[in-house]
């Protein structure tokens, strides 16, 4: 039994999960417009969340949120469930495929096989659609991959309920009603603001461009206050979340700014476009910090300077990206 | 920006037809497209300097363990970048536990099951995990067998 789904690679696994699943039902959205009405944008840096004892820095929204806020937004009735008996989230998965309906889960990706040996930690968040099964074995669109997957049902079993932090717990999710029309421009509009607003008014310095800024002042201090070992770990961290598999370059910032291209057209607003270009800029400079980073891991007894030039490097772009979005705020339809 | 022309292809850890970065890159006319990637420098880098962590951790308890100080579980436990909480998890056993098996002492007395369970954990024979001479003999570059 093998559903008509067609698996499309994506930069990111959520992006892609969610503009596989839409499309099996007639929706045809790309990934950065699934990642903007979404409002998939952000940035935070958490120093007292540590993971393997770093502070944890991301470029986007918690796993989960981009799905949950474009069905929303487009009216498109989901389901979502979590479990804590694992043969239960096999048969409901068995019976939901069988009804022929894609199924998206959220999995471990430590022992997913097919996945280069270099990238498997113990990262849990990550997404894949199953839609369809012959005898033990699952038919699987993982979005980062380039084909078709296949998993044993051990193997899927496996994945969903890997351990660690943040376990999946054989999460799943599908969708199980689309409206008629679905209107795309107030979900964009909603998307761009909702962005907007998180970048820039949460009450909190860890989130958004105030995040930002917090990582440049920390950065800074990392040589004398972490020693070279421990700065140097830390940075190639933050480098690893701005680049690792699924952000499109730049911490999803290029991907933003190819959604405010096509937001431009579908709104016809100009403004749109021009604003796509400075966050083409933003990407670049993100960029161009990886370069230095880089850099400076790698040599790690640079010292000082260039943990300042870095933190300088962030500063400037924390106030681009603040211009950006004070422009974006003001969006109307 | 990133232009289609000049999309990094690093190779390091992609192949190409199976898995690739997908990015966002400009094309000749200043609109965005889709390119794959097969790495960029600066991020395989920074995976490497992962990696290298992991493999001095290891390196540092496989020191012990031929001290006698610390068993087998702390290296696998090293190797598979887990830490006594994800281990617990896995093993289905109380954090305690888990940390009191690392030491070599508590290792000797180990049951049976729990040496098979640790194994499997690990994905390695049970004679593996108990093969104190197999450790002695571990180089780095042993580390694709694992």
């Amino acid at each position: 039994m093998k559903t008509n789904f067609e698996h499309r690679q994506a930069a990111h696994c959520e992006n892609g999960v969610t503009s596989n699943l839409l499309r099996y039902y007639g929706i045809e959205l790309s990934e950065p417009m699934v990642f903007g009405i979404g409002s998939g944008y952000f940035f935070s840096h958490m120093p007292f969340y540590k993971l393997n004892g770093m502070p944890v820095t991301s470029f986007r929204v918690w796993p989960g949120m981009i799905f949950k806020r474009v069905t929303k937004r487009l009216g498109i009735k989901v389901k979502r469930i979590k479990y804590r008996n694992t043969a239960q989230a096999m048969i409901d998965l068995d019976k939901l495929l069988d009804e022929g309906k894609p199924v998206g889960m959220l999995v471990g990706v430590f022992h997913l096989p097919y996945f280069p040996r270099e990238y498997r930690f113990h990262f849990n968040a990550h997404n894949i659609t199953a839609f369809g099964k012959e005898g033990d074995r699952y038919y699987i669109s993982d979005p980062v991959m380039e084909h078709e997957e296949v998993l044993t049902a051990e193997e899927l079993k496996k994945v969903r309920f890997a351990k660690g932090t943040y376990p999946p717990s054989g999460r799943m999710y599908y969708i199980t009603g689309v409206p008629g029309k679905i209107d795309l421009k107030p979900a964009i509009v909603h998307g761009i603001r909702q962005t907007a607003k998180d970048m820039l008014t949460i009450p909190v310095p860890f989130f958004g461009i105030r995040g930002i800024r917090v990582l440049a002042r920390n950065m800074r201090n990392w040589p004398v206050k972490l020693g070279d070992r421990s700065a140097a770990l830390n940075l190639g961290q933050v480098i690893r979340m701005l680049e690792e598999i699924g952000t499109g370059g730049a911490g999803f910032r290029f991907i933003f700014a190819a959604f405010l291209e096509e937001a431009a057209v579908m709104l016809d607003q100009s403004i749109l476009e021009d604003l796509s270009k400075e966050m083409t800029v933003v990407g670049d400079q993100w960029r161009d910090f990886a370069v230095h980073a880089a850099r400076v891991f790698k040599n790690r007894d640079r010292g000082r300077t260039s943990y300042s030039m870095l933190a300088d490097m962030l500063l400037s772009i924390a106030d681009k990206e603040e211009r950006v979005f004070k422009q974006l705020r003001n969006i109307h339809l | 920006m990133m232009k289609i022309s000049e999309v990094p292809q690093d190779k390091a850890f992609f192949e190409e037809g199976k898995i690739r970065d997908l990015c966002y890159v400009v094309d000749d006319k200043g609109h965005y497209t889709k390119a794959l990637s097969l790495g960029w420098a600066p991020k395989n880098e920074a995976i490497k300097l992962a990696w290298d962590v992991v493999y001095e951790h290891a390196e540092e308890t496989r020191k012990k363990i031929l001290e006698g100080k610390l068993s087998p579980v702390a290296f696998y436990m090293e190797l598979n970048i887990m830490n006594p909480v994800i281990l617990a998890n896995y093993m289905n056993l109380s954090r305690r536990k888990v940390k009191r098996h690392l030491k070599m002492k508590a290792f000797r007395k180990l049951k049976p099951h729990l040496i098979d369970r640790y194994a499997e954990v690990f994905g390695i024979d049970a004679r593996d995990l108990t093969d104190i001479e197999r450790l002695r003999q571990f180089k780095p570059a042993d580390e694709n067998q694992l």
